[in-house]
């Protein structure tokens, strides 16, 4: 039963806070529901047994992700009522597009079978005898090891990508170099000069 | 093991008797969960006892390396100053700014407080003394401690002034940048234990030699980790030297400067929680939790390993406290520099190395017995 009350807990605050997301006037408070649906959906993780992906969800998602969006949305300076104003008469055209989505949603979900055996299968988040972790760990370091390294090389090359897109190599900066000033000395700094009495500029 | 026992099975059991009798029936379900509410309260009273002596520990510390008295008027050697404080904020007058969103403005300090609560679900006092012994334990201390930065992003805007958004930025960038660094230790601690849990971390540091002390992760490979996440967590929690989020001579008091009353309590209380948490991290981590130093009859006494903990805990914060004390202010570049440049690279590469060491060198050495 407590299980039961829990997942309608989450589900229910979930949903509502993702659509608080796109529904909120203020850029922040949709940043702030953004990550209440974080929350939500590690809870739901948790209840499914998977507490290894609900930790992790946290740790990136919400620890990371989030942070870094909540560190630029805070800086925009947009007037979102402003631009919402114009909204309106693109909304059948997006209506269209969405009733598009609805409808090739419907007809794959319609086509679609589960076995029976399927069910059993997902009840368990983690083969018997093994935590979470573990099985997680077998299946991307021991079977997939090499499609792991392949989407981490992916990675790699897209963070690449991004840090030469915005690398601007500006002429005239200066830059501190820590090593040159810890190796300088007071006799390099300092010169001790001798000036006699009305030879000083 | 008996404290845990009384909480799971006596007080349940006792509950469920009393409650029977009486006028309603309480099954036995509720009668754990009461228990449990009961226990946590306990533990959530400890705590908040714990940091005040924590901040006075912090106060007469510093005094003592500038040659002052600290406070000493309030109670026998000032013990009761921190109390004293505390009160004489609760009945000051909460001011809220008038251009401030209210609801984020009063949400910041309940954020920031519950983080530093919640993290001590599963940081085991003695053995088998944790409220959850969960199998990703050490994940979900660094889930939680992460989370601390929105406390202060949330008031930092929600505050609506210049040097709380300031401050927010500040917090934003300089908690991302030190969690990695974190994270790559709390690795290479996970690649020496070979588990999530946080208990088992400490049994994995176990031994029956004598000098027990030498069988702790401090000694060993992870001893430069332990470097590492001692500085990283001054950065974290916002102690001096990294303490830009409210250096007073740039930020006049950084995100906390139009808070008063209780909620500056709160984020007061959730400053000094983290540090002990932090401070508690490391114990766990690199010097063995409960696990008495030395394994001789009465030092290793099992209950005594609360003690153990309170005594690593403290020693920990004495090093915080002497580096408030002694270090000055870094700058924010420097700051940047050190976590990125330094010690995200050092992390990496010991990640590799105690994998290294843990997979082809420890199967093959043979310590001596004393150890």
């Amino acid at each position: 039963m407590f299980e039961a009350i829990a997942f309608y807990f989450f589900a229910a605050v979930l949903l509502l806070s993702a659509l608080m997301v796109i529904g909120a006037r203020n850029p922040v408070h949709s940043v702030l529901f953004l990550i209440l649906a974080f929350f939500n959906a590690a809870g739901l993780f948790v209840l499914l047994g998977a507490e290894f992906l609900a930790m992790i969800l946290v740790v990136v998602y919400v620890g990371a992700v989030a942070v870094l969006f909540l560190f630029v949305v805070m800086m925009l300076d947009v007037d979102f009522a402003e631009l919402k104003k114009g909204a309106l008469q693109y909304l059948p055209f997006g209506a269209l597009i969405g009733l598009v989505l609805v409808a090739e949603l419907v007809m794959i979900g319609g086509t679609w079978m589960l076995k029976p055996a399927a069910g059993a299968a997902r009840a368990h988040a983690a083969p018997a005898g093994l935590s979470n972790t573990q099985a997680l760990g077998h299946i991307l370091y021991t079977d997939y090891v090499y499609y792991f390294q392949i989407a981490g090389l992916g990675l790699l090359v897209a963070m690449i990508g991004a840090i030469v897109l915005t690398l601007r190599a500006r002429p005239g900066v200066r830059r501190q170099n820590i090593a040159a000033q810890n190796a300088r000395t007071a006799a390099m700094a300092v010169d001790m000069l001798d000036i006699k009495p009305g030879e000083g500029a | 093991m008996a404290l845990i026992h009384f909480f799971q099975y006596w007080l349940p059991s006792v509950l469920g008797r009393v409650f029977n009798t009486g006028w309603t029936a309480m099954p036995y379900g509720w009668a754990w969960f009461l228990s449990y509410a009961v226990f946590i309260l306990i533990i959530c009273l400890v705590l908040m006892l714990g940091v005040a002596v924590v901040i006075l520990a912090d106060r007469k510390i510093w005094a003592a390396v500038q040659m002052r008295r600290g406070p000493n008027v309030v109670g026998p050697f000032g013990l009761l100053q921190t109390i004293a404080d505390a009160l004489k904020f609760l009945f000051k007058e909460v001011i809220i700014p008038a251009g401030a969103n209210k609801v984020i403005f009063f949400l910041a300090p309940i954020v920031s407080v519950m983080t530093a609560f919640i993290a001590w679900a599963v940081i085991p006092f003695n053995n088998g003394w944790v409220i959850a012994d969960i199998n990703v334990g050490i994940l979900y201390l660094f889930a939680v401690s992460s989370l601390g930065v929105y406390g202060t992003v949330m008031a930092g805007w929600a505050s609506n002034s210049k040097y709380p958004f300031l401050s927010a930025l500040r917090a934003a960038a300089q908690m991302v940048s030190y969690e990695v660094s974190i994270g790559f230790v709390i690795i290479t601690v996970l690649l020496f234990a070979g588990t999530l849990n946080v208990s088992q971390i400490v049994r994995a540091q176990e031994t029956s030699g004598v000098l027990a002390l030498l069988h702790w992760n401090w000694f060993s490979l992870l001893f430069p980790m332990l470097v590492i996440f001692f500085v990283s967590s001054l950065a974290e929690t916002q102690r001096p030297p990294f303490d830009l989020l409210e250096a007073e001579s740039e930020l006049v008091a950084g995100f906390f400067v139009e808070y008063s009353s209780g909620p500056f309590l709160l984020f007061f209380l959730a400053e000094y929680m983290n540090v002990i948490m932090l401070c508690g991290m490391m114990s766990i981590l690199f010097l063995g939790g409960w696990l008495s130093p030395i394994n001789i009859w009465p030092l290793n006494i099992p209950w005594l390993g609360f003690i153990w903990f309170l005594l690593k805990i403290a020693f920990f914060f004495f090093l915080m406290a002497m580096v408030k004390a002694m270090v000055p202010r870094y700058r924010y570049d420097q700051l940047m520099r050190l976590g990125w440049k330094i010690f995200l690279p050092t992390s990496l590469i010991w990640v590799v190395l105690t994998a290294a060491y843990v997979t082809f060198l420890r199967p093959v050495i043979h310590l001596p017995g004393w150890l």
